[in-house]
C-alpha cells in the first residue's frame, strides 16, 4: 500500500516517491490523500504539505506557495510554484 | 611589406585575441551544460501543467472562459514580446532573433494590423529601433541579473497579464530562440495571448472532483502557465546564448590560428630576406678589400 507522491516546481522535480499518505493544504481546507484516492484536483492555499512516510510515521512538512495538486491514476501529483525545504 | 616589427607586434595582438575567445569558448561550454540541464529539470512541470491546462480548457468553454482563454474578441492590435540575450558575442543568434521578430511584424502589418514590441533583453533593441523606432514599447531588463529564474518569468508574466487585462493589446505573441544544438538555435514564434485552445486531449474517462470548480481552477491556472511559458522561454534563451557563443567562439579560435600561422610565415620569411641581404652586403664588402 504505497502512494506515488510527486512534488514539482517549475525549476526543478523536488520528489518523486512511494509514501503511506499526504495531507495536503487545499484552498477549500486540508486534505489527506491515501493510496487509491478518486480523481480530484484542488488548488492549493499556501501552507505545509505533510508526508508521512510509513503509516504511524511522523509527518515531514513541506512549505509551499502558489499552485495546485491532482490525484489520478499514477498517484499525487503537487505543482507548486516556490517550494522551501 | 610590412616590418619585422609591425608583423611581431600583429602577431602577439592576434594571440591576446585569440587567448580572450579561448576563454569565452570553455566559459561557455560549462555554462552551456548547465543551462541544459535547467531546460531539462524545468520540462516535467511545463508537461504536467500543459496536460492538466487541456483537460481543464476542454471543459470551460463558450462564455464562461476566462479573459485570458478566450481574449477580448479583437484581433487589431498585436504585442510581439522579442526574446534576446543581453550579451553580445554569441554569432548571429540575436540578429536571427531579430529577423523572425521583424518578419512576423511586417507579416501582421501588411494583413493590417498594429503592431508593438515589448524586449525582453539588451540586444534586440538597437536592431529593432532602426526599423520601428515608434513602435517599441516597454520592456523587461534582465541583464542586472545573474541567474535567470522562475521569478523573472513571474516579473513578466504579471506585466504582460495586467496589460493584456487593461486592454493594451489584443494579442500577443512570444517570440523566442529554441534550442537545438550548439549549432542551431531557432527563432520561434508561438501565441501568448490569450492562451491558445489546446490540442485534443484523450480523456482518461475518470470523473474528476474538482475543488473549487473548474472555472476558478481554471482562472488560477492560465496565469500560471503563461508563467511557465515565458520561463521555459528564458531557458531556451540561456541555452541558445551559450551554444552559440561557444560555436562562435570555437570559430574565432580557429581563423586567429590561422592567422598566426600565415604572420608567422611571413614573419620568418622577411627575417630570412633581411639575413641574406646583410650577408650579401658583408660578403660584398669583404670582395671590396
Amino acid at each position: 500500500m504505497a502512494l506515488h507522491f510527486e512534488l514539482v516546481t517549475p525549476e526543478k522535480l523536488v520528489r518523486s516517491e512511494e509514501v503511506h499518505m499526504v495531507v495536503v493544504p487545499g484552498s477549500e481546507g486540508e486534505f489527506g490523500v491515501l493510496e487509491g484516492h478518486a480523481p480530484f484536483m484542488s488548488t492549493i492555499a499556501d501552507g505545509a504539505v505533510q508526508v508521512i512516510k510509513t503509516a504511524g510515521a511522523a509527518p515531514e512538512s513541506i512549505m509551499v506557495r502558489g499552485g495546485f495538486a491532482e490525484v489520478g491514476d499514477n498517484g499525487l501529483t503537487v505543482l507548486a510554484e516556490h517550494v522551501e525545504d | 611589406m610590412a616590418s619585422l616589427k609591425e608583423l611581431k607586434d600583429r602577431i602577439k595582438s592576434v594571440k591576446s585575441t585569440q587567448k580572450i575567445t579561448k576563454a569565452k569558448q570553455m566559459v561557455a561550454a560549462a555554462k552551456l551544460r548547465k543551462a541544459q540541464a535547467a531546460a531539462e529539470a524545468a520540462r516535467p512541470y511545463a508537461e504536467r501543467l500543459t496536460r492538466v491546462m487541456g483537460s481543464l480548457a476542454s471543459k470551460v468553454s463558450g462564455n464562461d472562459a476566462p479573459l485570458l482563454l478566450s481574449g477580448t474578441g479583437e484581433t487589431g492590435r498585436h504585442l510581439l514580446v522579442v526574446v534576446n540575450t543581453d550579451k553580445g558575442l554569441c554569432g548571429g543568434l540575436n540578429a536571427n532573433i531579430v529577423k523572425e521578430a521583424k518578419r512576423q511584424a511586417k507579416a501582421l502589418e501588411q494583413a493590417g494590423k498594429q503592431v508593438t514590441f515589448y524586449l525582453v533583453g539588451k540586444k534586440g533593441r538597437a536592431p529593432l529601433k532602426r526599423d520601428y523606432a515608434s513602435q517599441i514599447g516597454d520592456g523587461f531588463d534582465t541583464s542586472e541579473v545573474r541567474n535567470i529564474g522562475f521569478t523573472e518569468a513571474e516579473a513578466i508574466a504579471d506585466d504582460l497579464v495586467a496589460r493584456f487585462e487593461k486592454g493594451e493589446f489584443d494579442i500577443a505573441s512570444l517570440v523566442y530562440p529554441v534550442f537545438k544544438s550548439a549549432l542551431a538555435q531557432d527563432p520561434t514564434t508561438v501565441q501568448l495571448l490569450p492562451v491558445p485552445a489546446p490540442e485534443e486531449v484523450t480523456d482518461t474517462g475518470a470523473v474528476v472532483e474538482y475543488e473549487p470548480d473548474e472555472e476558478s481552477i481554471l482562472e488560477d491556472l492560465l496565469p500560471r502557465y503563461i508563467k511557465t511559458q515565458l520561463f521555459g522561454a528564458l531557458l531556451e534563451r540561456e541555452a541558445s546564448e551559450q551554444g552559440a557563443s561557444m560555436t562562435a567562439m570555437d570559430n574565432a579560435t580557429r581563423n586567429a590560428g590561422e592567422l598566426i600561422d600565415k604572420l608567422t610565415v611571413q614573419y620568418n620569411r622577411s627575417r630570412q630576406a633581411a639575413i641574406t641581404t646583410e650577408l650579401v652586403e658583408i660578403i660584398a664588402g669583404a670582395e671590396a678589400l
